[in-house]
């Protein structure tokens, strides 16, 4: 029970990443990762979302009509991006960074990964599971995130959470504060991954 | 004028894939051949179309601020824009349902090409993008929605087809063994939004 449970946490983040194996959730991915910062409240805000929602849904399970059940999920994860989003409107420091990540907050909804794990795992497992499947799927692509605002940030501007870190000769590199860029950093993260794990190489 | 050059804006400038990412998850599953390709992107321009203009009539006369004023002045100060999300994303979903009904009552040759994919849309985040981005733009008018939703929609199609043309031919490429696949991808669509860039600048 425990080898399962800790598979379960594990997985998502490394063997099975929503976004570098599963390719799930890349539209938020790639917009919000101008900065750590803006990242890092993405990144708790879809933990929070796909944890909750993975739960209700869980819980849910036995009554859900099966014919109906996209739009109760459509709902239940809506309700979940509502509330993410009235408590970022209201605290004092994340309001202007919910302006900035502007309608990525309520793409949350049709982020795959939130409707993907409701559907290959909530569905059918007990509420405890599938809330750690929930949060753990959702720390495997705040990772990502993490890692593709950190370098982006630092290419980009020299600074990391704002604060100057390369000195300040360095002229920042403005191609990396561009969409493509960070499209191609993904695909460099991939490749990295791959080339580690063989397992995963497409043939 | 305006709309032509809102439509033009819409297409390239603002390109739903290469400039906000939107719809990014069946782009990338969905472009492996350009047939497949090209059934979601006709899918996507109608899908857009039709709902756009529909939350642009319940946004402006249901949701805003102030919006519930036609039901008499008591109702003046009502704001019920916190419910936007959970409507909008319910008008799609029963929109995508209803047109998958009535496709495949009347049309099933239709159906048989297109209704695998219809299902798709109803998660697709270009198709709430467009209607979240038309409510923080403030769209004045129903034709101006319309014609954001078809640029934007074509702006769509475009993406995936191009992409899916040069996925095909590189099929035949000797590409290093952990990059296959959905990594070389990745690159070749930064590649493509660099080149879309030229469009950033342009004054409309």
């Amino acid at each position: 029970m425990a080898q399962k449970l800790k598979e379960t946490i594990l997985n998502p983040v490394l063997k099975g990443n929503p976004i570098t194996v599963l390719v799930l959730g890349i539209c938020s991915a790639l917009a919000v990762t101008v900065q750590l910062k803006g990242a890092l409240v993405m990144a708790l805000s879809v933990i929070a979302v796909t944890g909750l929602s993975s739960l209700v849904c869980s819980l849910l399970r036995n009554t859900i009509p099966n014919r109906v059940r996209i739009i109760v999920q459509l709902v239940v994860v809506a309700m979940m991006v509502i509330l993410v989003d009235q408590i970022l409107k209201a605290g004092e420091g994340t309001y202007a960074i919910d302006k900035q990540l502007s309608v990525y907050i309520g793409l949350i909804i049709t982020n795959c990964i939130v409707m993907g794990r409701i559907e290959a795992f909530a569905l059918g497992n007990k509420p405890i599971p599938s809330l750690l499947d929930g949060l753990a799927n959702g720390v495997g692509y705040g990772l990502i995130l993490v890692i593709v605002a950190f370098f982006r940030e630092l290419l980009g501007s020299g600074t990391l959470f704002g604060f100057q870190v390369l000195p300040a000769a360095y002229v920042p590199n403005n191609l990396v504060i561009l969409p493509p860029f960070a499209l191609i950093l993904i695909g460099c993260i991939i490749w990295v991954h791959r080339a580690l794990d063989k397992d995963l190489q497409e043939n | 004028m305006e709309y032509i050059s809102l439509f033009v804006k819409s297409i390239f400038v603002d390109n739903m894939i290469f400039a906000y990412f939107l719809g990014m998850c069946s782009y990338l599953a969905v472009s492996k051949n350009v047939k497949t390709a090209n059934g979601l992107g006709l899918a996507v321009i109608f899908v857009l179309l039709c709902t756009l203009p529909l939350n642009w009539i319940i946004n402006t006369f249901v949701l805003q601020p102030g919006a519930l004023k036609w039901l008499g002045p008591q109702f003046e100060s009502v704001d019920l824009s916190f419910l936007s999300f959970i409507v909008f994303i319910a008008v799609i979903a029963a929109f995508v349902q209803l047109v998958e009904m009535i496709v495949e009552k009347f049309l099933p040759s239709l159906y048989s090409s297109l209704g695998i994919y219809l299902p798709l849309i109803a998660v697709n985040c270009a198709i709430l993008g467009g209607s979240l981005f038309m409510q923080q733009r403030d769209f004045t008018g129903l034709g101006e929605s319309a014609v954001y939703a078809l640029g934007s929609g074509i702006g769509w199609y475009l993406a995936i087809v191009a992409l899916a043309a040069i996925r095909e031919k590189m099929s035949y490429c000797n590409v290093p063994k952990p990059l296959k696949g959905i990594g070389i991808t990745f690159i070749t669509v930064g590649l493509m939004g660099m080149a879309f860039m030229i469009f950033m600048g342009i004054q409309l």
